[in-house]
């Protein structure tokens, strides 16, 4: 017996010093969790933001992590359903521990998670332009507010092109609903009549536009200059535009400014009836600057597929991870709460040139451009805001909002909806 | 960078004429002053953009038509290597260069290489309207009426003199038609105001976007009243035939959305009602149907590719289909329950084998030229891709029939779907019957997905928002009854289109959906219900 | 007290009771009492995962009822469910009060940012629990009285009925999608704050709902179990065999389906008001058409006609769901697929019925 003693020991030795490293290990890597649906319908949005944020996550690693440590993401799939939105955010801050989460397409999918989020006091970084009415201490907003791209829009409609009427279209969900009552309100204090608006919503994925085009046509055949606002969501724009391009309705006559049609739509779309419609992002691919070609280099090395394109989305995630990064070294911790005060403040620069800044509403300083569909799925931009435009959480156009503010960095306000008149904070009752 | 102080049209003459004096080529001097011009329009914003192109048309040479064309469709671009302004020439990343003034081919570089000189709409309406005024005079009988169409757009006075002389000597019918209104047009401006009313009166019913607009306003506003009434009858007689139009519009609109139901629904009509098999993978055909047409662009030309897709997509969903059922469906007969839950899964299995080959994003389908744009009927304007469309339902629809009625397969079919044990005692050897009746139901949604590409998505979420609708459109009709289902979907197509203006997409929808819902309940088999020993299944 | 027959026979039902008691103390238990640290507590995540499970399955068993016993494939249960859903998640919204971002007493927020100015008539009463408890009930079992009794009077059956409960729901769906309908529109109903006073997202509530949801299965397991051994349960046999028969034998077949129907529309709705607290949304998506059907597909797996199998059938595929939209997210949907094939090719009674052969051959 004793004899056999020493024999298994070193082995005894060896598999007690793999499982210390092996424990180790796991705690010397920070989960960054990934929260985009890669089945059902946004799917087609989303897949693109999750190998985004896993590009990254490696290119991180690559300079060689995080605080000395590696990034590790953790990839679920809420399959564009909201409950599971709610239930897969759970997993990951309860059961994976992960330090971020980068996530939601949808403002229906980031109002079921954002709960769980102010519950489980985890971090969400948010990247898609979005209706507003929304600050919340857990969530970075990362994609413009109304006031970021709406409004700059119609203005550019207004004074270039000599806009007079106006056909708000839009998908009916949230965003094109707050988005058209923040235009309306805008428009009717320029003075614009109500006759001169059109206001017109659809189902998703609505495929017939027949007689809504047609509605269209003859709206703008008043004899003065007619523009639609698209607030319409993904799928049903590519049978709109060709509508539009097979009754004949040309840029020229009702130009189409969209909201929702990037690069990566065009790219499911054939792009010769739409030559010359207008769409108002932060971002273009187009857009020549070191950053966006070094970034445009690296997407396509990664992805494995020189055709693949940037969009809006993308570079909001890109930024929000890299202030991420910052606020984590100057906090030199994970830890949420350090976190979220370190973030407001910091800078980094945009992609496009100039620099985004987190704001104490927990949305970013953003330019504002406007671009024409080119015949190769590209932009031309053809106006930008002179400076950034900070976002703001609350609009000031819409009734309900215009006396609440947010503030996360005013000690004495903390809150994401302050009321100025009342001087009190409602909702977010967690501590 | 010294001010280049612009050069006047006159003191551009001088110029000529003193350079053609000393001997120096007029031709090299012309280049110059357009080059001066173009050097500009780099750094010009679009108003300066405009500017430029007011002088550009005045200066006579004869690439400017090309330049500005060019600057139009956005293929203009200043070349850094060798300073200059160069029109590319075709797509992709690398393209050939020629150069904007000279003509002179310069070889090929890359796109990232050029600065485009960006135009934006109001530039573009501008070109447009400037080449088409300088067409009035051609001989091509097109840019003639471009030429009159451009002064419809922007009516002004100054032309008016020129139109009015063009008319004198017009022979095409339609252009002097059209000329006829613009000048009627550009009097209604007149100070005169028995012209106005006499304007008025000749523009009145005219279908014509741009008269509506000024005649509406004089109809409003005009101080003479007898010019006044004109206009006002004039205005009442264009929105009464523009009125009995919408009708007529929303018609055909009816007419297209059943025929694109009826594509959906006809194969269902085949599988379902014939052979009592309930395939909720229907719509995962059609998408096989519309990647197909895909994947034939990607190697024909667009306008050869769907005459090649039509038969192809049919294969593709009907050797699926035939899978399938040899697969899956034929240990199900006479448990149409179950085959539903079955072909659930296998639609899943596609989308999902969809999305994995071919990635989550849609696929872009071009629209071939001889589909794009709008004829007219009479004095309708239908858009050609609803037309061909149409026609191709019927064409669909009048091929099944013959194939059911006039074929031995077809005669096997019906005998099968009638009585399958006495089919079977008659020699008819049923399992094939059964696979080769379900490929052909497949096939034909493969054929209707191809009509689908070139109105829809084209991504793995096509089939699921057809599959309802076509279930509708097949028991409305009634099961195993081919008109039936033409009738239904045409029927549900025109309901639908006549309640969208007065109730919106959305609830014209659900609308149609409770009125089936409650007709079902009336008249459980349908519209029209099959007789006979089939029906009790 | 000896047990009664019809349950004392029942051995997979005495089986699933006595888990149900099992899970219905342990996890609270695991929950509550175990350390955190522990490797033996069980996380809110858990908790309301399996609460989530037991939610599905007494939808799973309300279709059984009628699938399994009638014969009737309602792809519409779904509906119901998010009926259910809906009234609670109105009482949910409702004590909100002014907590919500604008801090309207009365209007929910998303009426405020939607400019509306009043509380419209059917939100009214949902302030009060009773109340909403009530329309749980009433609501869907309503809509499939109206429904079933017209149908089934017509003798709307088979295919048809399937498709029709379909458009039924599919019709719901796009106008629950409305926003001028007054139910959030896309967004639906969320942010909720309290129940009866107590905050939703504290652990004793939490398991409070846990523990309910499971008595709810165990209540309405029971109930159906008990219902299909009664005399009516013979007659709803019989109507699934051969409805012409018992049509003739003088049965009011119609009366029977249409209450039976309607039973399982409640159950259903029952279901749907206990899972809106737990997964804390319910918005239109829940009436999708691909809901219902794979509601049947529970019941396909875990074996129709036994209610147990039902049970079975909802939690395997749902945790099969979770699992592995976590492990391979891109396989989910071939495997959700396959197993769609595989079970009604291979296993026409499911895994009960499996068991079941598998008891009898040894």
């Amino acid at each position: 017996m004793k004899k056999t003693m020493p024999k298994f020991l070193p082995w005894l030795a060896a598999g007690a010093l793999t499982l210390v490293t092996t424990l180790a290990h796991a705690a010397d890597t920070i989960k960054v969790g990934v929260l985009h649906s890669l089945s059902g319908t946004m799917a087609i949005s989303e897949t693109t933001l999750k190998d985004t944020v896993l590009m990254l996550i490696d290119e991180q690693n690559k300079k060689g992590g995080l605080l000395g440590k590696k990034l590790e993401a953790v990839v679920v799939d809420p399959a564009s359903n909201w409950p599971l939105f709610a239930e897969k955010a759970r997993e990951l801050l309860q059961k994976e521990k992960v330090a971020v989460v980068f996530g939601c397409w949808t403002s229906v999918s980031r109002k079921s998670v954002l709960p769980v989020f102010e519950e489980l006091n985890g971090i969400l970084f948010y990247p898609v332009q979005y209706e507003g009415e929304e600050s919340s201490k857990n969530v970075f907003y990362t994609g413009a507010a109304p006031n970021q791209q709406a409004i700059p829009a119609v203005d550019y409609l207004m004074k270039d092109l000599g806009v007079k009427r106006w056909v708000l279209a839009g998908t009916d969900y949230v965003y094109p609903r707050t988005t058209n009552k923040i235009l309306e309100a805008y428009l009717k204090a320029k003075g614009v009549k109500d006759e001169d608006i059109m206001i017109n919503y659809t189902p998703f994925g609505h495929s017939d536009w027949q007689s809504i085009v047609a509605n269209i046509k003859k709206f703008g055949s008043a004899g003065k200059k007619t523009a639609v606002v698209s607030t319409i969501n993904g799928d049903a724009n590519v049978p709109f535009y060709k509508e539009l391009g097979n009754q004949g309705v040309s840029a020229k006559d009702i130009p189409v400014v969209a909201f929702s049609v990037g690069e990566e739509e065009l790219s499911g779309i054939d792009t010769k009836p739409l030559v010359g419609h207008l769409a108002a992002w932060n971002y273009f691919m187009s857009i020549k600057n070191k950053a966006n070609d070094a970034f445009i280099k690296d997407w396509h090395a990664f992805i494995k597929n020189p055709k693949r394109v940037t969009n809006d989305p993308m570079e909001a995630h890109y930024i929000g991870f890299n202030m991420w990064v910052k606020a984590v070294e100057k906090a030199k911790t994970t830890d949420p709460d350090k976190v979220i005060d370190a973030m407001i403040g910091i800078e980094f620069p945009n992609l496009t040139g100039g620099v985004a800044k987190m704001l104490p509403n927990h949305h970013l300083t953003k330019p504002v451009f406007i671009g024409e569909i080119q015949a190769d799925g590209q932009f031309d931009v053809v106006w930008k805001t002179k400076d950034l435009v900070p976002g703001d959480a609350w609009s000031d156009f819409l009734p309900g909002s215009k006396d609440i503010i947010a503030d996360w960095a005013d000690p004495k306000i903390k809150c994401g909806n302050y009321n100025t008149v009342t001087k009190t904070c409602s909702g977010q009752n967690y501590k | 960078m010294p001010s280049r102080t612009p050069i006047r049209a006159g003191f551009l003459a001088l110029a000529l004429a003193l350079l053609t004096l000393f001997g120096a080529s007029p031709a090299r001097a012309a280049d110059d002053s357009v080059r001066i011009i173009l050097a500009q329009l780099r750094d010009a914003d679009f108003d300066g953009k405009t500017e430029l192109i007011e002088k550009l048309v005045t200066l006579d040479h004869p690439r400017i038509a090309t330049i500005l064309k060019a600057l139009s469709d956005s293929r203009l671009y200043y070349q850094e290597e060798g300073d200059r302004m160069v029109i590319g020439l075709g797509d992709g990343a690398e393209i050939a260069i020629e150069d904007a003034v000279s003509g002179a081919t310069l070889g090929q570089v890359g796109k990232r290489d050029l600065d485009r000189i960006t135009a934006n709409n109001r530039l573009r309406s501008l070109i447009e309207d400037r080449l088409a005024s300088l067409g009035l005079a051609s001989a091509d009988p097109r840019q003639r009426k471009a030429a009159v169409e451009a002064f419809l757009r922007n009516p002004d006075p100054a032309s008016a003199e020129r139109l009015r002389a063009r008319l004198a000597v017009e022979t095409e019918t339609d252009i002097k038609d059209l000329l006829m209104m613009a000048l009627a047009l550009a009097d209604l401006a007149s100070d005169d105001a028995t012209v106005r009313a006499k304007a008025a009166t000749a523009l009145g019913g005219r279908l014509q976007t741009e008269i509506r607009g000024p005649l509406a306003r004089m109809a409003a506003e005009d101080g003479d009243p007898a010019a006044k009434e004109a206009a006002r009858i004039a205005l009442a007689r264009t929105e009464f035939r523009m009125q009995m139009l919408g009708w007529a519009e929303t018609l055909f609109f009816g007419l297209s959305l059943g025929s694109v139901l009826i594509l959906a629904a006809i194969g269902l009509a085949v599988t379902f009602g014939v052979m009592g098999v309930i395939n909720m993978a229907h719509g995962e055909l059609m998408m096989l149907g519309a990647y197909t047409t895909w994947l034939v662009q990607q190697w024909l030309p667009v306008n050869w590719s769907l005459p090649v897709a039509v038969p192809l997509a049919f294969l593709v969903a009907a050797l699926v289909g035939i899978a399938i059922e040899r697969g899956i469906i034929r240990f199900l007969y006479g448990r149409p329950l179950e085959t539903l839950l079955a072909t659930f899964g296998v639609s899943l299995i596609l989308q999902q084998a969809v999305r994995s080959i071919f990635s989550p994003l849609n696929r872009s389908v071009a629209t071939p030229d001889w589909m794009s744009g709008t004829i007219l009927l009479g004095p309708l304007e239908v858009t050609l891709n609803r037309l061909v469309i149409v026609g191709f339902c019927i064409a669909v629809f009048a091929l099944l029939w013959l194939a059911l009625q006039r074929t031995r397969l077809g005669l096997e079919v019906r005998a099968v779907a009638q009585n399958r044990a006495m089919a079977r005692a008659m020699g008819v050897r049923s399992a094939r019957v059964d696979a080769l009746t379900f490929g052909l139901g497949s096939g034909i949604a493969g054929v209707a997905g191809v009509a689908l590409s070139q109105l829809t998505n084209v991504g793995p979420n096509l089939g699921q928002s057809y599959i309802v609708d076509s279930f509708m459109v097949v028991v409305f009709g009634g099961v195993g009854n081919l008109w039936g289902t033409m009738v239904a979907g045409l029927s549900l197509g025109v309901a639908n289109k006549l309640l969208e203006p007065w109730s919106g997409a959305v609830l014209a929808k659900i609308l149609v959906l409770v009125f089936l819902i409650l007709f079902i309940q009336k008249r459980p088999r349908g519209l029209f219900p099959q007789r006979g020993r089939a029906a009790e299944v | 007290m000896p047990l009664p027959r019809w349950l004392f026979s029942d051995r997979a039902g005495l089986v699933l009771l006595a888990v149900l008691a099992i899970i219905g103390v342990g996890v609270p238990v695991l929950n509550l009492l175990v350390p955190p640290d522990n490797p033996l507590h069980l996380t809110a995540y858990t908790v309301t995962l399996i609460g989530k499970y037991l939610c599905y399955a007494l939808l799973a068993v309300a279709v059984d009822l009628v699938w399994g016993y009638m014969g009737i494939l309602s792809l519409g249960h779904a509906a119901f469910f998010a009926l259910g859903g809906y009234c609670f998640g109105m009482y949910l919204m409702r004590q909100i009060g002014t907590r919500g971002v604008y801090g309207d007493p009365m209007l929910p927020d998303f009426m405020v940012f939607l400019n509306w100015k009043a509380l419209p008539w059917y939100w009214h009463g949902f302030d009060m629990f009773w109340f909403a408890a009530l329309m749980v009930l009433v609501v869907p079992g309503l809509l499939a009285f109206v429904f079933g009794w017209f149908a089934f009077r017509s003798r709307v059956s088979g295919v048809y009925l399937s498709i029709i409960t379909q458009a039924l729901t599919y019709a719901l769906m796009l106008a629950f999608f409305r926003n001028e309908m007054g139910f959030g529109g896309n967004n639906g109903l969320t942010d909720f704050k309290d129940v009866l006073g107590f905050p939703l997202h504290a652990d004793g509530t939490r398991i409070v709902l846990f523990a309910l949801s499971a008595l709810a299965l165990a209540g309405g397991y029971l109930a159906c179990r008990w219902l299909v051994s009664t005399r009516m349960g013979r007659v709803l046999v019989a109507i699934r065999d051969s409805e012409d028969r018992a049509r003739f034998l003088g049965y009011r077949v119609e009366r029977v389906k249409a209450l039976v129907f309607t039973f399982s529309a409640a159950l259903a709705g029952v279901a749907g008001a206990l899972y809106v607290p737990q997964v804390g949304i319910i918005n239109p998506g829940e009436f999708a058409p691909l809901n219902s059907i794979e509601a049947v597909i529970w019941v396909a797996v875990g074996g129709r006609g036994t209610l147990v199998g039902a049970v079975v059938g909802a939690v395997l595929v749902n945790y099969a769901k979770t699992w592995l939209t976590g492990a391979l997210p891109e396989v989910w949907l071939f495997a959700l697929g396959g197993l769609f094939v595989a079970v009604t090719l291979l296993l026409p009674y499911g895994l009960i019925g499996l068991l079941r052969r598998r008891e009898a051959t040894t």
